[in-house]
């Protein structure tokens, strides 16, 4: 089993413990990640902001890498997984784009002719490699560990292209963490966005939004965020350090990319798995799931090592 | 009818579609409606749902999806495209989702966006990515600092991006004309 990976432009530079996480837990479970050579970014909702056709384009330039490469393509971001997804149904389905698109990528040697499937890789997860293989994989469950499982926006909707899960009310995330031992506590306001793409245009707005979800999230007494997206990560994540300056509230929620809690139920150690990047401290998390196998080792608990 | 009243009326006519109903650009719709994904914006019905269901709705009162498809609808071209509150959709696709007519309504507020661009409108946030995307080929910028970080993870270096490649894509797409109008 193997897939293109796209790593999309936020991952690998800013959150490199998630591109870590992938690459474990697919290759304990025997998936192939082939890495796309030349890559660019997916160019997603800013981009087609200002032009449609732009990152129409450029989407195709890189799904024709993935075709080029004669597999299916897997994102670990939902904003490319909605970007991407989006220009394969359109240049699937409409013939006069998908020839305006050809015509620009001749420039450059590429033709896109529309014979790969873009998946989210909770889907390849969940629908592929299975439950069942997952749960045999599962060495040291998370047990008593309660979790709240954040979808993000565009790895459910526009629903009628993704055909991920029911946009109004999912389950797989909440299956996907509950197979880890973990339990996936309900919370309010769950499925509402993080605020992401307001970065920037409009700061104070992306950051009422995704300081009301870790509010709710707080409010539910969940011992960690879960998340699928880089935009949703940052935003909790990094925005819990803004939310002490903007609010003068302080949560100290950890915010774990689902692949990371993954991998600590597959018996990856929190270092391993690089856990000490993230701004908001795991330890209390670790130090409730983590059994050291020896004595108490500091390193396996995901504490910076000194250097 | 008299005919005092006849003129009276024809004047209160010609006052209305002097004063309001000359801004009013019927082709503006049907410009939008030619566009991917908005062709259903005429179905509108004006319910609501889109403004109820909107994440930034609830926490300011400067987005409005309803109105901004009213004004749309109307014609109200000028008006739609240099305000700023086109530029404050999330992108969630809630309300799209939720729409009982099935109007694409982010896809037709991220059109507005689009037009907007071409009428030389588009906030600094929007123009920096898109400046990003025509020098690195990406919308984050790589340093060397990060591959130490990458190195320490026991990452491999980020396959590098064929920037001639990727201005050729965005000069056949007149996006770097686009982009270096807007800067201006």
């Amino acid at each position: 089993m193997a897939y293109a990976l796209f790593l999309g432009c936020v991952i690998p530079v800013r959150e490199p413990s998630y591109e870590l996480s992938v690459r474990k837990v697919f290759t304990g479970l025997g998936v192939d990640l082939v890495d796309l050579n030349g890559a660019t970014c997916c160019a997603p909702v800013p981009i087609e902001s200002l032009d449609p056709k732009t990152s129409l384009t450029m989407a195709a330039f890189n799904l024709c890498l993935a075709e080029e490469a004669g597999l299916d393509l897997m994102t670990i971001c939902n904003g490319c997984f909605e970007t991407l997804s989006k220009a394969n149904s359109i240049l699937k389905e409409d013939a006069e784009l998908k020839s305006y698109v050809n015509t620009v990528l001749a420039n450059v040697g590429k033709e896109y002719k529309g014979r790969l499937a873009v998946k989210n890789y909770l889907q390849v997860l969940h629908g592929v490699v299975g439950l069942d293989k997952i749960k045999k994989a599962i060495t040291s469950p998370l047990d008593g560990l309660n979790v709240a499982a954040f979808y993000g926006c565009h790895l459910l909707k526009p629903s009628s292209i993704l055909k991920f899960d029911d946009p109004e009310s999912p389950h797989v995330l909440d299956e996907m963490i509950e197979i880890t031992g973990a339990r996936s506590i309900p919370y309010l306001n769950k499925i509402r966005c993080c605020g992401g793409l307001l970065r920037g245009v409009q700061d104070d707005l992306a950051s009422k939004l995704a300081r009301d979800k870790i509010f709710n999230v707080s409010q539910a007494q969940a011992d960690a965020v879960i998340t699928t997206c880089p935009f949703c990560f940052l935003q909790f994540d990094l925005g819990q350090l803004e939310f002490r300056r903007r609010f003068n509230e302080t949560y100290e929620i950890p915010v774990l990319h689902y692949p990371e809690l993954l991998g600590l139920a597959m018996g990856i150690t929190p270092n391993e798995l690089g856990l000490h990047t993230h701004r908001v401290s795991t330890q209390n998390l670790t130090r409730k799931v983590v059994r050291p196998k020896t004595s108490v080792d500091s390193n396996m608990l995901g504490e910076r090592s000194v250097s | 009818m008299d005919d005092r009243m006849s003129e009276e009326q024809g004047e209160k006519t010609k006052v209305l579609q002097s004063n309001l109903f000359s801004q009013f650009d019927k082709s503006f719709s049907e410009e939008v409606m030619k566009h991917h994904g908005c062709e259903r914006l005429s179905m509108c019905y004006q319910c609501g749902s889109c403004a109820g269901s909107c994440p930034v709705g609830k926490i300011t009162t400067s987005y409005k999806p309803r109105q901004i498809i009213r004004m749309t609808m109307l014609g109200l071209k000028n008006e739609v495209l240099s305000n700023d509150s086109i530029w404050l959709c999330a992108a969630c696709f809630t309300c799209q989702e939720r729409c009982p007519q099935g109007v694409k309504i982010t896809d037709i507020m991220l059109t507005l966006r689009s037009l907007a661009s071409q009428n030389g409108h588009a906030p600094a946030a929007f123009i920096e990515q898109a400046s990003l995307l025509i020098e690195n080929g990406r919308l984050v910028r790589l340093t060397g600092l990060v591959e130490r970080k990458r190195a320490e993870l026991g990452l491999g270096t980020i396959s590098p991006v064929n920037n001639e490649v990727v201005k050729n894509i965005l000069s056949k797409t007149g996006f770097i004309e686009l982009v270096e109008k807007l800067k201006r």
